[in-house]
């Protein structure tokens, strides 16, 4: 009989911290409401286009054009952040000088400023009379209205990502482990190379990723800087919004819906890889 | 290999961690450097490796017996160093790790791969870890981490090995294995070794000579035998076991403290008597020599002794007693009993002076 009764797991025990059920259940509500819900909402407004319908939408030639601008820029921003980054972490970890909680703070203002905010800054400074355009521009690079200062916005706006995700872990391994390489022989570069850059290795794939997906769905940093050139510094995102401002909602969502699964599919596949790195770390194969 | 140190000193920024110091090693001695924590025996050890530098404006001078590492970087002085939490590659495999020196070694003189794969399992053969060689380090005890990073910086068979507080994150047991494991290590590969250490027992047990620093000084340097037996000074003799204290003024022979009393033969004046706990009997009476009235506050039996702890008001801190078992029961000691304790003997360190003097209180 009891192999047949109805039982919660959580439920068989009794727990000393309260309001489990109350807390799990706002949270739940939360999720549903603010991420869930307009998700749903996306897809719904899919059910009216056929398949082939949808086809031709997401292939539309100037939007694959904007495909390739944005996942270029992206993958060259994610590339940038992952090195610069990577020796951001570093600085802030193993060395002391003046300004250096000052420096730490600096690292999240692309995550406290307002996007369009960054964007318009890029846009003045790169311009071809801006502060920096006007030296890059006679040595022939140009910077606004083209890729440079796409992947230059995305990199902006992502860099946290990486020196967050990095930092925690490399004040996690302790300065013996580098004195221990040393101390049997390793040259400076071989001890980054075999013992510090294994060990950061997860988080640094993790912060370039989620970098990478960030810059795939940026919107205001880009558009102010990027010239908006169809089939050439057009963005993803960008066509989103041009097919809103069209009052084509159908067409916007198909596009949408693009980003959405390709992000998700990023992040799910970053969080099964990291997870097995975590594990062999940690003990339990 | 003999290692010398000369006028080696330390600041961190403005405290000074090592004040100039001179110590001479012998080839193939145990040396264990013993000091309550922030006395420098660890920039000590870290300074003997070439992980920290020595102050450069009085001239040190570290020496492995006739060749001069005082600019030679870490990498080059060809030492083990063993880390208090292990440091272990957590990435790599126990075979990994231990084989790491060999595979950086320079292409022209690293061995070939069968050559490191034989050596490693050696090694691994000579930590009793064969088995465990495919394992992560976070898949053992600590016990057999330690002996991994042990095993790891034998590698390269380094004529100095260095611990820093090697066993200090072990239980007791395991640490009692490996303290046994390491001194026979030792004498078969016959290298040098310099351990640090903050507990007593392990460095009486495990050195052939002790060095005992405080505040950035060596206070002592000699063999566990003589260092118990010849404390320099005051603070060697607190600091290598248990010390009872007795202070008032005396006067024609007579060290009064409240009504506390006893016989010594010192000068007039305020003055400190020192004694530990197996100088120290109990008798249900006091005699003309002594008398020092306490109340028994606990009993515990401790192997072949039992250690009781003394109260009164004339002492500032309870006092131990170690007394055999037979004893105890003659006396039926037992919490809240009162009992006069009498001194066999007693120690005095005068002020400002590392000159000892002991006395004897013999019945007259």
């Amino acid at each position: 009989m009891s192999a047949l009764s109805f039982r919660l797991p959580w439920q068989s025990q009794q727990r000393v911290l309260p309001g489990f059920g109350l807390s799990l259940g706002i949270s739940l509500t939360f999720v549903s409401l603010v991420l869930l819900l307009p998700l749903t909402g996306l897809v719904g407004e899919l059910k009216g286009m056929s398949l082939s319908q949808y086809w031709a939408i997401i292939t539309e030639p100037r939007v694959v054009a904007s495909y390739v601008t944005t996942i270029s820029g992206a993958a060259v921003a994610a590339v940038i952040n992952a090195a610069f980054g990577l020796l951001l972490a570093w600085v802030l970890v193993r060395y002391d000088f003046p300004g250096k909680r000052l420096l730490d703070a600096l690292m999240d203002l692309p995550f406290a400023l307002p996007t369009a905010v960054a964007g318009i800054t890029l846009a003045t400074l790169y311009s071809s009379n801006g502060w920096m355009g006007q030296l890059l521009e006679p040595l022939g690079w140009k910077v606004s209205y083209s890729w440079v200062g796409i992947a230059l916005a995305m990199a902006f706006t992502s860099i946290p990502f990486v020196v967050r995700t990095v930092q925690p872990v490399l004040e996690d391994l302790p300065a013996e482990v580098d004195e221990a390489a040393m101390a049997l022989g390793a040259r400076d570069g071989v001890a980054f190379r075999r013992v510090i850059l294994p060990h950061l290795w997860p988080a640094l794939v993790t912060g370039t990723g989620l970098a990478f997906v960030r810059s795939l769905g940026e919107f205001g940093a880009v558009i102010f800087i990027a010239g908006n050139m169809p089939y050439e510094t057009e963005i993803t995102s960008l066509m989103i919004f041009v097919k809103l401002q069209e009052y084509d909602y159908a067409g916007a969502s198909a596009i949408a819906s693009i980003v959405l699964a390709v992000s998700l599919l990023l992040l799910l596949a970053i969080n099964l890889w990291q997870g097995r790195f975590i594990r062999r770390l940690h003990g339990g194969r | 290999m003999s290692i010398r140190l000369e006028n080696i000193q330390k600041h961190f920024g403005r405290s000074q961690a090592l004040t100039p110091t001179n110590l001479h090693i012998d080839n193939g001695e145990l040396i264990g450097l013993l000091g309550p924590s922030g006395s420098g025996k660890t920039t000590l050890l870290r300074i003997i490796a070439g992980l920290e530098s020595p102050d450069a404006e009085v001239g040190p001078r570290i020496l492995f017996g006739e060749r001069d590492v005082t600019r030679v970087h870490v990498r080059d002085r060809r030492i083990g160093f063993v880390f208090q939490h292990y440091a272990l590659f957590r990435h790599m495999s126990v075979f990994d790790n231990v084989a790491f020196g060999l595979t950086v070694l320079p292409r022209r003189s690293r061995p070939s791969s069968g050559e490191i794969r034989a050596q490693v399992y050696r090694l691994l053969e000579m930590v009793q870890l064969e088995h465990l060689a495919a394992r992560y380090p976070a898949q053992l005890s600590g016990g057999q981490q330690q002996r991994v990073s042990l095993a790891r910086a034998l590698a390269l068979k380094p004529e100095v090995l260095l611990l820093d507080e090697p066993f200090g994150a072990l239980d007791a047991k395991v640490r009692q294995d490996l303290r046994r494991w390491l001194r026979h290590l030792h004498d078969e590969l016959g290298f040098t070794s310099v351990f640090v250490t903050h507990d007593q027992e392990e460095a009486l047990e495990l050195s052939d000579r002790v060095v005992v620093m405080s505040n950035g000084r060596i206070e002592q340097v000699d063999t566990p035998d003589q260092l118990y037996r010849n404390p320099a000074n005051r603070f060697v003799f607190e600091f290598l076991g248990d010390v009872n204290h007795m202070e008032g003024e005396v006067r024609e022979g007579v060290l009064t403290c409240g009504d506390a009393k006893l016989h010594v033969e010192l000068p007039e004046g305020h003055q400190e008597i020192l004694l530990r706990p197996h100088e120290v009997t109990l008798s249900t009476s006091a005699d003309e020599i002594a008398h020092l009235p306490a109340i028994v506050t606990s009993v515990v039996p401790v192997g072949a002794e039992i250690r009781v702890e003394l109260t009164a008001e004339w002492m500032d801190q309870p006092w131990l007693a170690t007394v055999r078992h037979q004893e105890a029961s003659t006396l039926g000691l037992s919490r809240g009993k009162k009992v006069y304790a009498r001194p066999l003997s007693w120690h005095h360190y005068p002020q400002g002076t590392s000159a000892a003097a002991q006395g004897a209180a013999q019945p007259a």
